[in-house]
């Protein structure tokens, strides 16, 4: 126990004398939070949107009135053409077109159903899904509205996808992603180059002549880790409470139940990474190629799974991350209980499990 | 009882078709309470063997065994009872002086103040800087802290690789002084050094290079079994002097040694110097000087070694 | 012989409030072997960096070949070869690649590189390794093979730093050989070492104890001066000295 202690100590030590490894470990966090909150969220304001109203009907005037009054939006009204609509893509001047056929009114009130073209620049794939979907609630809300005002069932329901996310503010989604992406990167890279470090300095070399059990060792270069990811989780957490205004509506003690399970996993992947890696900047390079990557790319905050090539996909789901995403999303944006996400947490554990005992067999008791 | 013996130990790095042989059927021992010297240039295989005795690296084939102890099956314990301190300087760089020796005691399980009598001697010196950070000591002065924090545990063997290497001659001495009063307390210090001078300093010395053990002896019969005589020369030309003796046909070595340069003959003719000589002041030199001199461990070491490099 | 390949005059240089060098004042004449003695952290490789051109000064003047080490480091570097126990050679070129690229680098035609390049090779005796990677090379054969190719475009002033730590003791007399010759030639040699009996081989030396320099002279004066016979002796009694009034 003694040991251990001492062992902590050494590793905060490390941690306080190294400006840039403090800068590391806490101003990333903040960086990344400020950053990802603020300038990359997928919310997309005033782009530009043709409306072309062959209606020109009671109906058709109320959703292009909630298109304007949209701040995502910026309307431009032209009863283009088909080819002319093709043309203004092409030229990159719009980004999506709506049209409403004649008889749009007609056809909503006697056959309660009816069509609306929405037409929209899938070059940029992410910014052409928000703007339908922008575009699909301001129907579904129109849809809602005519419903209790004329008690007539409509037949068409546009699927809503930013459920829970009714103010179809973009950084909420952003926080789960961000929450993965720094403990990730603080636990695994971390942990790996303290590790490597050690080997660098030489200092490994005395440590393994020592009597002290390769158990400990690797449990005391753990712990600060722990520790210090801990705080930046609860960093991340003030902040998005306080700079984003965010909500966390489910409970705060199974959020830090499943935040440490995450975290123990990332760093058994970072103690794996150290096994291998020679230098420092080796183990910088393998964390942020490996881990930091697909958990940005690949875990579903930042492109949708769905429409990732099946390689991808499966490649997803053996991502820590990926569940701990799902999990913190289900616990924090939509206030579920453990019940609903029992099962991401057992792929979660079970992986945790896989990587501890990979860890425990392959330290190395020699240089090699 | 042997404190440490090798047993025809091999060791090769590398791939299948790139095998370098680092250590080549090294055998010696050292007993209990002996300073014995591993003398040898970088890539003899020095650090190689310090690696295989400490139980960090394990031999391709070969048996060693420290304190009694077999390296292979009882490393546990041998890394209790051996203390070692790596070629380069491995303490941590951004923790005092303190800190790192507090640190060291602590994982071996013990207390500065249980084994303070051990470096006493030697911290006494570094106190002054308890509170500076190791990475700002002088090269002297890391070395002393390493080699307490290779002791604070009280080992029964101490491995020191290449510890004055790169150091000034003033903390070398220094540091040899201090081996000498561990020696006295009865621990077992095996030592690497490239520079030959240190090797009188050890009580047994092995000559190593390229893996394998040339020689092992004491530095005195070492010498003694240099097998012709040994001559020095020294002019106010060096240069063309060593171009002259080493045309003289009956010439077997001739290197530079210092301020002078040592040479020996193929045969042992009385006459050879006189004609040497002869043959040299048909240009005169001045303040031409030779005389035989006594061989010393460098002599010996470049004797056994020429052939592998002609 | 008389012409000067180095001066130094009062050459300072500080990391913030640490003075690496402090004010050191010599010369070197041209096709001498010029020793620069002294403990590691002793301010050699801050004071060669700056002869070089590699670092600028605090303060003080040096001029190198004739050339300012303030305003033409450029020119320099033209003149001057370098080479470094470190750092010398590219372990996964080959040996005649190696020659091609520094012989390159100082803009030698192609056929002046294979000429030089092909004696150079059976100088060493080593003809027969032309195409072997130079990471297979013994260590003594990389060493020596790394100051032919620091001196291969006849530079005026040769700077070696450390150039034998380490290496074995005939090696190592092999390099001192080909030192000697290329002095022959006239080329200058300004070697770093903190082996004293490698001090011995050079015409001149000065001993670096905390950033000065405590002693310059012929190393039969060094001994003469402090009556001792070795020059491990001197350095130990300036190194005793300066540890007494420093730290």
């Amino acid at each position: 126990m003694k040991q251990l202690l001492a062992f902590v100590r050494k590793e905060f030590y490390h941690v306080f004398r190294d400006k840039k490894t403090l800068l590391m470990l806490f101003g990333v966090p903040i960086a990344q939070i400020v950053l990802f909150g603020f300038t990359l969220t997928n919310e997309i304001k005033n782009s530009r949107i043709v409306v072309a109203d062959y209606a020109h009907d009671y109906a058709s005037q109320e959703i292009i009135r909630k298109i304007e009054a949209s701040r995502y939006f910026e309307v431009v009204k032209s009863n283009m053409s088909h080819d002319q609509i093709e043309t203004a893509f092409k030229t990159g001047t719009i980004k999506i077109a709506v049209i409403f056929p004649a008889n749009f009114y007609n056809d909503l009130s006697h056959l309660n159903k009816a069509q609306i073209q929405v037409i929209a620049d899938a070059s940029d794939p992410n910014t052409a899904t928000t703007l339908t979907s922008y575009l699909n609630n301001i129907i579904t809300d129109y849809q809602a509205q005519k419903a209790q005002q004329t008690k007539v069932p409509y037949l068409i329901t546009p699927e809503v996808k930013m459920l829970y996310n009714p103010e179809l503010l973009g950084a909420p989604n952003f926080v789960p992603g961000v929450m993965a992406l720094v403990l990730m990167l603080i636990c695994a890279m971390m942990t790996s180059i303290s590790i490597v470090k050690e080997k660098e300095m030489g200092t490994m070399e005395i440590l393994l002549v020592s009597p002290i059990r390769p158990f400990l060792l690797i449990i005391s270069k753990v712990i600060p880790y722990l520790i210090v990811s801990i705080i930046n989780l609860i960093t991340i957490l003030v902040l998005s409470v306080v700079l984003l205004h965010l909500e966390i509506k489910g409970s705060l003690l199974l959020l830090f139940f499943e935040s440490t399970l995450f975290i123990i996993s990332s760093l058994a992947l970072g103690l794996l990474i150290s096994v291998r890696a020679e230098s420092q900047m080796a183990a910088m390079m393998t964390s942020q190629m490996s881990l930091m990557l697909p958990t940005m790319l690949l875990t579903g905050f930042m492109f949708p799974i769905e429409n990732m090539p099946l390689p991808m996909q499966v490649l997803s789901y053996a991502l820590p991350s990926h569940y701990y995403y799902v999990i913190v999303k289900a616990v924090m944006l939509e206030g579920l209980g453990f019940m609903s996400i029992w099962k991401e947490t057992l792929i979660l554990a079970f992986i945790t499990t896989v990587l501890v005992v990979i860890n425990l067999r392959s330290f190395k008791i020699r240089l090699a | 009882m042997a404190a440490i013996t090798l047993d025809n130990i091999v060791k090769t790095y590398g791939e299948k078709d790139k095998k370098v042989l680092a250590v080549d059927r090294a055998s010696f021992s050292v007993e209990e309470g002996e300073m014995f010297g591993l003398i040898g240039p970088d890539g003899a295989g020095k650090t190689t063997l310090f690696r295989i005795l400490t139980t960090l690296l394990l031999p391709d084939s070969g048996t060693a065994s420290v304190a009694g102890y077999d390296t292979a099956k009882d490393y546990t314990k041998i890394r209790n009872s051996v203390g070692y301190m790596p070629g380069r300087f491995s303490l941590y760089q951004d923790l005092t002086v303190e800190e790192n020796l507090q640190f060291f005691a602590t994982i071996f399980n013990t207390t500065i103040e249980e084994n303070y009598h051990l470096i006493k001697d030697i911290y006494v010196q570094i106190e002054p800087f308890k509170d500076r950070r190791a990475g700002k000591l002088s090269g002297g002065m890391k070395q002393k802290l390493a080699l307490c924090c290779a002791l604070i545990h009280k080992p029964t063997v101490l491995f020191l690789d290449e510890p004055t290497t790169g150091v000034d001659v003033v903390s070398r001495v220094e540091f040899w002084d201090m081996l000498k009063r561990l020696k006295a307390q009865g621990i077992t210090i095996l030592v690497s050094t490239p520079y030959m001078d240190e090797a009188v300093l050890c009580d047994r010395i092995a000559l190593i290079q390229n893996g394998k053990i040339l020689s092992v002896d004491t530095p005195e019969n070492t010498v003694r079994k240099y097998p012709t005589k040994l001559y020095a020369a020294r002019s106010d030309d060096m240069h063309r002097l060593l171009k002259e003796i080493r045309s003289y046909p009956d010439i077997a070595s001739c290197f530079t040694f210092g301020e002078s340069m040592h040479f020996t003959f193929r045969s042992d003719d009385p006459h050879n110097i006189e004609k040497l000589k002869a043959k040299l002041n048909k240009a005169p030199h001045e303040y031409l000087e030779i005389k035989e001199i006594q061989p010393g461990i460098e002599d010996y070491f470049i004797q056994i070694s020429e052939p592998a490099h002609e | 012989m008389s012409e000067i390949a180095i001066k130094a005059d009062k050459l300072t240089k500080k990391f913030d409030d640490f003075v690496a060098v402090d004010a050191i004042t010599f010369d070197v004449k041209q096709g001498e072997i010029f020793g620069f003695v002294g403990a590691n952290g002793a301010g050699k490789t801050t004071a060669m960096r700056i002869l070089c051109g590699l670092s600028k000064p605090t303060s003080g003047s040096a001029t190198v070949a004739g050339f300012d080490v303030y305003k033409e480091t450029e020119k320099i570097k033209r003149n001057i070869g370098y080479m470094s126990q470190k750092f010398s050679l590219y372990d996964d070129l080959t040996v005649m690649e190696n020659i091609t690229f520094y012989a390159g680098i100082y803009g030698l035609s192609d056929k002046e590189i294979k000429d030089r390049g092909e004696s150079l090779l059976s100088q060493l005796g080593i003809s027969h390794e032309a195409k072997t990677f130079v990471a297979s090379l013994p260590l003594g054969w990389k060493q020596k093979l790394a100051f032919s190719v620091a001196v291969i475009h006849e530079p005026k002033i040769v700077f070696l730093d450390e150039p034998t730590g380490g290496v074995d003791p005939v090696t190592r007399r092999q390099f001192w050989d080909l030192i000697y010759e290329a002095a022959d030639r006239g080329i200058t040699v300004f070697v770093t070492t903190h082996y004293m009996d490698e001090a011995e081989y050079c015409n001149r030396l000065t001993v670096m104890v905390d950033g000065k320099i405590d002693a310059l002279d012929t190393p039969t004066n060094l001994k003469k001066q402090f009556s001792v016979d070795s020059m491990d002796k001197v350095f130990y009694q300036l190194a005793r000295a300066a540890k007494r009034s420093g730290d």
